[in-house]
């Protein structure tokens, strides 16, 4: 068993009000072999969600289960955050160190790892993140959004969990970084078989790379299946105010000027051209 | 008339890093809406830091509103530009969302009841009206960027300038700020908007591309998104449509109703 929540229930512990940020989600995810995305509405719970995952957030009912650990206070969490990767939405909450370089070696020092082997996985990972060693010595924190970033991301992978969740990994990342750091995520999922998890606003990440979609809105889970069963029902993605993947909108224009009945549930350029060679 | 002139503006952070931006000369017209683009680390937010006098210039001149930027004129320059910066929780001053709204206003000398007014205008334009009360900094991501983006609106300056403002918006979000900022343009306010999304640059009036501190691009979408190389140089990407185009191209598939569709589509998506 990977992840699971029996309805999971989530309060922050405000002053004013209690609002509960997740209710009553249930929800079981494969320890390999997945790439999800939870999408949904602002403030709908996603974050909130996925800090269960690594016992950064405690439910405030139900319960959750990693990897056979039960989440509780006072358990052991170390082990889960090992296993279980995550880069937060604003990644400068996630550097501390005073250089880049020490920065990624925390997580594998921390780990276990020996100071030479820590340095040398810095090393790697820096480059698969699209970024040169020059940073290593630099301050993460005088660097630009897009390459703290990248900075975040080289830490996780550093630590080789075996769940990768990642909170909107492609923002503030330039269109090449976008798709290059979505390649780098599907590698690892296809090559060591995986499962990553992320949240996202962007629906061409969700239909280009997911093979299944969460659905959040206030706070409840209100979907959970394929990209082709949620993008393909229009009324799905208005009530959860999604919007279509690009190469979907452009279909569906077409379809329009033409008087055309073309498949639009298209994810990518090769099957709507494919699709247009029937007009 | 020109609302900001720079000419000739280099900056550099330290020696070891170098020149982060290099001979920059730029125009923008009052009222002009323009989208800044270019890869991570390409010198956008730098440039915005420069026009707000938050960093201080290298060489070159710059000039707001027909003042020149110097030391110890930021204040005047400032009260016709507010920003929103790329990490919203970098200028959340307030205890609350309302505290933090009114910050910006008190400077401006406003009657109590217009503040009040504003703050009530501003915090239902980006749906955040039921959240007055709340921290900002306990808020979703999304939600704290609506909030600095209506903290930026309500100062109603002459420019405004968004560095990634609405990046962590959902889709109807996004659009329905996009549509505000329309309608502030058409009320004559200068908007600079930086940005990755393609989709958001081509509803501008001009595109601006950045590479490695120099702009290697400059003018209307429909021109800049054409020069592909540059374009992919630049570490953006080629326009859903024009890829489209491309591979029937290269398929030989030969459609000028398609075509010409498609060219039309390039500038609304
Ligand atoms: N405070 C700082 N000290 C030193 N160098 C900096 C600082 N802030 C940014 N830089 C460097 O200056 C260059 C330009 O950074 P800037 O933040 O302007 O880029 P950007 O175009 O906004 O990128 P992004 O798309 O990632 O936000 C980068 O190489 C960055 O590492
Ligand atoms: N630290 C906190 N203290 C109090 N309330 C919070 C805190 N963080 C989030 N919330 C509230 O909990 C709800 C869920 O927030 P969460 O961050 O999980 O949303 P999200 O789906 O990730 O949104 P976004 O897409 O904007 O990032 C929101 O209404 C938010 O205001
Ligand atoms: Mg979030
Ligand atoms: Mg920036």
């Amino acid at each position: 068993m990977g992840i699971k929540f029996d309805n999971v229930s989530f309060e922050y512990p405000t002053v004013n009000e209690k609002v509960f940020a997740i209710k009553d989600i249930n929800l079981s995810i494969k320890p390999e072999g997945e790439l999800i995305a939870i999408v949904g509405h602002t403030g709908s719970g996603k974050s909130t969600m996925i800090q269960h995952m690594n016992a950064l957030l405690l439910p405030s009912n139900g319960d959750v289960d990693v990897f056979g650990h039960k989440v509780v206070k006072g358990e052991k969490l170390t082990p889960i955050r090992k296993r279980v990767g995550m880069v937060f939405q604003f990644p400068e909450y996630q550097l501390f160190e005073e250089t880049v370089e020490k920065d990624i070696m925390f997580g594998p020092l921390n780990f276990g790892l020996t100071k030479e082997e820590a340095k040398e996985k810095a090393e790697e990972v820096i480059s698969i993140v699209g970024l040169d060693e020059s940073f290593l010595p630099r301050s993460p924190f005088n660097l630009s959004g897009g390459q703290m970033r990248r900075v975040a991301i080289a830490g996780i992978l550093a630590m080789e969990p075996d769940i990768l969740i990642l909170d909107e990994p492609t923002v503030g990342l330039d269109p090449q970084g976008q798709i290059e750091m979505m390649e780098l995520f599907l590698s690892i999922h296809e090559k060591y078989n995986k499962t990553v998890i992320l949240v996202t606003h962007n629906m061409d990440v969700v239909s280009e790379y997911a093979n299944r979609v969460i659905v959040m809105k206030k706070a409840r889970l209100v979907f959970d299946g394929s990209p082709v069963d949620l993008f393909g029902n229009e009324k799905l993605v208005r009530d959860y105010d999604l919007d279509l993947p690009k190469y979907m909108k452009i279909m569906k224009v077409l379809n329009d000027k033409f008087d055309s009945k073309l498949d639009e549930t298209v994810f990518n350029l090769e099957d709507l051209v494919t699709e247009l060679k029937k007009l | 008339m020109n609302i900001i002139e720079i000419k000739d503006l280099s900056f550099l952070y330290s020696e070891e890093e170098g020149l982060v931006l290099r001979d920059i000369n730029l125009n923008i017209e009052k009222g002009e809406w323009v989208a800044i683009l270019g890869h991570n680390g390409s010198g956008k937010s730098t440039l915005s830091k420069l026009i707000v006098g938050l960093l201080e210039k290298k060489s070159g001149s710059i000039i707001v509103n027909e003042k020149e930027l110097c030391v110890g004129n930021e204040y005047e320059i400032r009260e016709s530009i507010s920003i929103v910066f790329q990490n919203p929780d970098n200028q959340f001053v307030g205890a609350t969302v309302k505290d933090d709204i009114a910050f910006g206003l008190e400077n401006q000398l406003l009657t109590r009841e217009e503040m009040i007014k504003r703050i009530d205008y501003y915090s239902k334009k980006v749906n955040m009206h039921g959240f007055l009360n709340k921290e900002p900094h306990n808020l979703s991501g999304g939600e704290k960027q609506r909030v600095a983006i209506a903290g930026a609106l309500a100062m109603d300056t002459e420019i405004i300038i968004l560095d990634e403002a609405t990046s962590m918006l959902d889709p109807r979000g996004k659009s329905e700020v996009i549509e505000t900022i329309k309608s502030l343009q058409d009320g004559d306010k200068t908007i600079i908007t930086i940005t990755h999304e393609l989709s958001e640059a081509v509803l501008c009036d001009r595109v601006i591309v950045l590479n490695k501190g120099r702009i290697v691009l400059d003018g209307a979408p429909k021109e800049v998104f054409k020069e592909r190389e540059l374009i992919v140089e630049a570490g953006l990407d080629i326009l859903p449509t024009l890829k489209v185009l491309d591979k029937l191209e290269e398929e030989n598939i030969d459609n000028d109703k398609l075509k010409e569709i498609l060219w039309e589509l390039s500038l609304t998506m």
